[in-house]
């Protein structure tokens, strides 16, 4: 059996990092938090190194159990299954599950790919233009909160759905932090407002934050 | 509950014919509505009531609304789990799978809408270009997946929520006339999977809102 610590590939700001993180913290697993700066020298992840455990070039990667797993989303199920016991991450019931996972792919799907660093360089670079940037972070990211509100405010208690910590909590919390650092207006969506309050006071959300990681810059760091 | 047909608010092309691959798999009879995202339906009042995000698909079922085509096909898996199990039952595989959809959904799919958006700045070469750059960056990574859990598909022997979507994935590369060679993984599987009637009867070009492009 697979004695060694699992490792995490991760960036202290990558929203899909982030979300992984909260889950290893949950499940209470201890692991090796192995830096991949997206920044530095053009991103660390198009080293060879790095394309070698992960051919897509992307943060976060997984080594647990003797595998190597990828993608947020499936990496969250797969803790889920795997250590039952703490946390359930994943509602019982099959409609609050479908919930849950609908809040989660409207983050990773629809809202974080279209503000992520790449996309919004690109944009930027593209159009020419600060205004039109900051025009398109707007447009996707008070489109995707207004869907998950809407899903809110059927579903949610002290959290997304319920009173139980899902998976949707696991994504809403770093989304919300990106949609405050462009100055998205929050106050339209009340719901994922007051369940984000409520889940920064955790403190496997704390230790999870993007703040207080060994990778995170100086003028940032929170203790 | 509702005694009603499922309805399937979508469009011929796109991620729609994932959800429709995966309700021929389970047998659930549904009701096509047709949303002509080329006229801008997904943004009538009627359908935004059905879905605030003004996407499709959406799956009327079971007395709710689901959107977003993973929890789509993994609520039909949960609720009607005859063959074949479109999600596996080993954790390890499950992931797998699951991995293999998500580089699709939100590696692949989101960054093309978003070369597409910016086609005008791009100019069509540069955007042709970029859209294969895309295809070919994600192509490459469920390869290297596939080398490890592909037998007759893309996990061992049976279908999976990982061909359904690479169904539409390839079918999109193929349009765009990008080679595929490389992945001879990718190709063999989807050759396999186009033989079938589901993935025949669900293609664009025979659904009653197909247009010829």
């Amino acid at each position: 059996m697979e004695s060694e610590k699992p490792i995490l590939y991760n960036y202290f700001r990558s929203s899909s990092s982030w979300r992984v993180r909260i889950a290893l913290e949950l499940k209470k697993i201890d692991y090796e938090y192995k830096p991949i700066s997206l920044i530095k020298d053009g991103g660390e992840q198009y080293t060879e190194d790095f394309t070698k455990i992960n051919p897509k070039q992307e943060v976060p990667a997984l080594q647990i159990d003797g595998h190597l797993l990828l993608q947020s989303l499936p990496i969250i199920e797969y803790l889920d299954e795997t250590r039952p016991n703490q946390h359930q991450l994943l509602p019982n019931d099959a409609v609050k599950r479908a919930k849950a996972r609908m809040i989660a792919e409207i983050i990773n799907s629809g809202m974080q790919p279209f503000q992520n660093l790449n996309v919004i360089k690109r944009v930027a670079k593209e159009t020419q233009s600060e205004d039109k940037k900051m025009e398109w972070i707007k447009f996707y990211l008070t489109k995707g909160f207004k869907a998950v509100e809407s899903i809110l405010q059927e579903t949610c208690g002290k959290y997304c759905v319920g009173d139980q910590i899902t998976i949707a909590d696991l994504c809403l919390v770093p989304q919300v932090y990106s949609a405050k650092r462009f100055n998205i207006d929050m106050s339209e969506f009340p719901n994922a407002t007051r369940v984000n309050e409520e889940l920064e006071k955790i403190p496997e959300f704390i230790k999870a934050h993007a703040h207080r990681q060994i990778d995170t810059p100086q003028e940032l760091k929170e203790y | 509950m509702s005694l009603n047909k499922p309805i399937l608010w979508n469009f011929y092309r796109g991620a729609s014919w994932r959800v429709r691959i995966a309700l021929a798999f389970k047998k659930i009879d549904y009701e096509y509505k047709s949303v002509n995202i080329d006229k801008g339906e997904q943004f009538t009042k009627e359908y935004e009531n059905i879905n605030p995000n003004n996407e499709i698909p959406t799956l009327q079922i079971d007395g709710f609304n689901l959107t977003q085509t993973m929890p789509i096909i993994e609520y039909l898996d949960e609720t009607r789990p005859s063959e074949p199990k479109l999600i596996p039952v080993d954790s390890y595989l499950r992931c797998k799978a699951r991995s293999i959809a998500e580089i699709v959904n939100s590696g692949m799919q989101p960054y093309q809408k978003v070369i597409k958006r910016l086609g005008k700045e791009l100019g069509e070469e540069e955007k042709n270009a970029r859209l294969e750059l895309s295809t070919k960056k994600a192509f490459k990574a469920i390869e290297s997946i596939l080398a490890e859990t592909s037998g007759k598909y893309c996990i061992g022997d049976s279908i999976t929520i990982a061909d359904i979507f690479l169904v539409p994935a390839v079918h999109a590369a193929r349009l765009q006339k990008i080679n595929l060679n490389h992945y001879p993984t990718i190709s063999r599987i989807t050759d396999r999977l186009d033989q079938l009637p589901e993935v025949i009867q669900t293609h664009p070009k025979k659904q009653v809102d197909f247009q010829q492009s």
